[in-house]
């Protein structure tokens, strides 16, 4: 006799366990644009928050790393997930201005990153609150060669008057006192960006990039008056020559200074240079006083404003902010955690440095090509790069920056 | 439906044999001449909503120098690619002889052509390199201070239209060969006959008889040299500080480039591309439909 009533109740039973048990797992989607190195190494922490919160489940959705600057437009409005990577500083101004960015200062206060992540702080924050949390950063600041220091028989400067006083004696030498390759433009923004953070400071740069402060503004020609100055001592023909043709400068040693991000170390130890006679300092002082900023383009993660699941997207921020769990991810980087209790592999010289240098700082600029709009990026690199080539025409470049900046920061 | 068929199929069966065409065609270019038109009118990301500003692209390119540096290299590239035509000729009539293994030299000579145009563009930048293009070098030693030619603003402009015209001229010159093959043998004896040699056969004897390669020669050059943007764009990315310019890298740049996304603006540039090139290709299309009707 077969138990029908039985199994029928069973059967039933059994089913509304299974979707109770079902409706306990609760979902949250991230979309993201990672290579594939930075993604191998992100699948790595999601399975360990699922781990320490089995009742939650990630599902990575990844885009194409150039498509997703224009997906993203789209996706923020219709069908939002519940996380999503992009930039932190004025790059994310215009989400959180048109409040597609959700407020999440709440997961700073609770889980004290505002010191932990001190020195990202001020890029995390538009009009006094936090709007996404920043997971790795890198850090630009003069690269140099030893042996050519050297040859020329100078010391590191430790301040900028002292730099410009050794590249007359880099000069006598024949040797760059810096070098730079201007055909892709965006390198000598890095050059522009120091130089304006130390005349000027952090705050007017950044007013500067939000197109709050006018380009023929006094201070604005300041900085171009300190770029004047080292400008005679930089490789001649910097506008016909990529990136990698001058780091085979400094390789070679035709070449002393070299301002560039941490990514280019890979590029001079291939071209042959070691640990030995690659050095590493922050950009010197310009303007006694002025706390040291620096350039650190930040990689973030934010809640948009039509996610479903904000409470666990809160608690996916707070795990990716946590020292241990930034410790592992950016190992696999082979980038610095943006949390100061963070440890970094000591027996990287260029990475330890970095580290010290980002953690102590005032606050950290994004880049010029992510802090100021697209269009104003494009046009203020060229103006740099004619600058380089002829300083003379300072003032008629400076005009037709204001030029743009009026049509463009409507 | 069959009789009107069999009474009227002289004159449609000519339309149905256009008609796949002539729909590809319409799909395809014209009405996104058209489109392009009217997006020049208004405002628009790609991705946003498009807000109508009438002229006021048009009104701001007048104001763009960016716009007339564009406009005064395609003026350049146009007066000095039309060199490629006498080149390609004398080239042509130079390997035009029987010489054992002319065949090779005429396929070496061509070989430039082939070569994608990046490829091209790529090669000619190391050609320019400082401190180790061959170019950069044979200057510094003649004249002891090298010049970085994809450096100076006074000189890009030239350095990318002579690598523009090492396939150029290659191209003219296979249109050439092939007409120099299909000279009436008949007319040249005449003319050796009545006594023409060197400069005055060449000028009244194998030139006319040369003008429908000529003016293909010519169209292709004329439409190549508005056209360039590979060579602009692989060589100096606009070239320093945007002197390298021209308007189909200049519409790329502002429409579709990272730097970009004014898509009514880059219409704009384009419309005023396609107002150039309408003056040239009515002018062939009207010297192509006076040759038709008067044969």
């Amino acid at each position: 006799m077969t138990y029908l009533k039985t199994g029928a109740v069973a059967f039933a039973a059994a089913l509304l366990m299974s979707g109770s048990a079902f409706a306990q797992t609760r979902a949250l989607s991230y979309n993201a644009d990672f290579d594939p190195t930075p993604l191998a190494a992100f699948q790595a922490l999601i399975a360990d928050f699922e781990a320490e919160n089995p009742d939650i489940k990630v599902t990575l959705n990844n885009f194409d790393h150039e498509g997703y600057k224009t997906a993203i437009r789209n996706f923020l409005t219709a069908d939002s997930p519940d996380l999503a990577n992009w930039y932190a500083g004025n790059r994310m101004a215009p989400f959180v201005t048109s409040g597609q960015f959700q407020d999440v200062s709440d997961v700073w206060t609770d889980n004290g990153l505002g010191e932990q992540l001190a020195s990202a702080k001020a890029s995390m924050t538009i009009d006094g609150k936090q709007w996404g949390v920043p997971y790795t950063y890198y850090q630009w600041g003069i690269y140099y060669n030893k042996d050519a220091y050297k040859a020329a028989g100078v010391e590191v400067p430790t301040t900028w008057d002292g730099f410009i006083e050794n590249c007359a004696k880099f000069q006598a030498a024949g040797i760059d006192c810096l070098t730079t390759g201007s055909k892709a433009l965006w390198p000598i923004a890095g050059i522009f960006d120091y130089l304006n953070m130390r005349t000027n400071g952090y705050e007017f740069h950044m007013d500067l990039t939000a197109g709050k402060v006018a380009w023929t503004d006094d201070k604005v020609k300041a900085t171009f008056a300190e770029w004047a100055k080292v400008v005679p001592f930089t490789t001649e023909n910097h506008a016909a020559i990529d990136w990698q043709d001058a780091a085979a400068l400094l390789v070679q040693g035709k070449a002393a200074n070299y301002v560039m991000g941490n990514f280019a170390v890979a590029t001079f130890k291939e071209g042959g240079m070691t640990n030995d006679n690659l050095g590493f300092m922050v950009f010197p002082e310009i303007t006694a006083g002025i706390p040291r900023a620096e350039e650190a383009p930040t990689d973030t993660i934010h809640i948009p404003a039509g996610a479903k699941n904000v409470d666990d997207a809160k608690k996916f921020l707070a795990f990716v902010a946590r020292a241990d769990v930034q410790t592992k991810l950016n190992a696999a980087l082979g980038q610095l955690p943006t949390n100061k209790g963070a440890t970094v592999d000591a027996a990287d010289p260029f990475i330890s440095a970095g580290f010290e240098s980002l953690s102590s700082a005032y606050a950290l600029a994004q880049f010029f090509d992510r802090d100021a709009p697209a269009e104003m990026a494009k046009a203020g690199m060229e103006g740099f790069q004619e600058f380089m080539v002829k300083p003379d025409r300072l003032d008629a470049i400076l005009e037709r920056l204001e030029k743009a900046r009026g049509q463009i920061y409507k | 439906m069959s009789s009107y068929w069999k009474r009227n199929q002289l004159r449609i069966a000519p339309w149905l044999f256009l008609a796949p065409g002539a729909i590809m065609f319409m799909v395809y270019v014209i009405i996104p001449v058209f489109q392009s038109l009217s997006l020049s009118f208004y405002d628009w990301d790609g991705l946003g909503v498009k807000t109508y500003i009438g002229t006021a692209n048009y009104v701001e390119l007048m104001d763009d120098d960016a716009f007339y540096t564009s406009l005064k290299n395609n003026v350049i590239w146009l007066l000095l690619y039309l060199l490629a035509v006498p080149a390609g000729l004398f080239i042509a009539i130079f390997l035009n002889q029987t010489v054992r293994g002319i065949r090779i030299y005429k396929s070496l000579f061509f070989f430039p052509f082939v070569i994608s145009q990046v490829v091209v563009g790529l090669m000619f930048s190391w050609f320019y390199a400082p401190n180790f293009g061959l170019f950069y070098k044979l200057i510094e030693l003649v004249t002891g201070n090298g010049v970085a030619i994809l450096a100076d603003e006074r000189y890009v402009t030239y350095g990318i239209i002579a690598a523009g015209l090492w396939p150029q001229i290659a191209y003219v010159m296979i249109l050439y060969i092939t007409g120099l093959n299909n000279i009436a043998p008949d007319q040249v004896e005449a003319a050796r006959l009545d006594g023409a040699k060197g400069l005055k056969m060449l000028w009244y004897v194998i030139l006319p008889q040369l003008r429908p390669a000529t003016f293909i020669a010519l169209v292709v050059t004329v439409i190549g040299a508005l056209r360039s943007f590979d060579l602009v764009s692989i060589m100096t990315d606009g070239g320093p500080y945007g002197s390298s310019r021209v308007l189909s890298f200049y519409m790329y740049e502002k429409a579709l480039s990272e730097y970009g996304f004014r898509m009514g603006y880059g219409a704009a540039i384009a419309v005023v591309l396609f107002a150039i090139m309408m003056v040239f290709i009515s002018g062939f299309i009207w010297k192509m439909w006076r040759d038709e009707t008067e044969r």
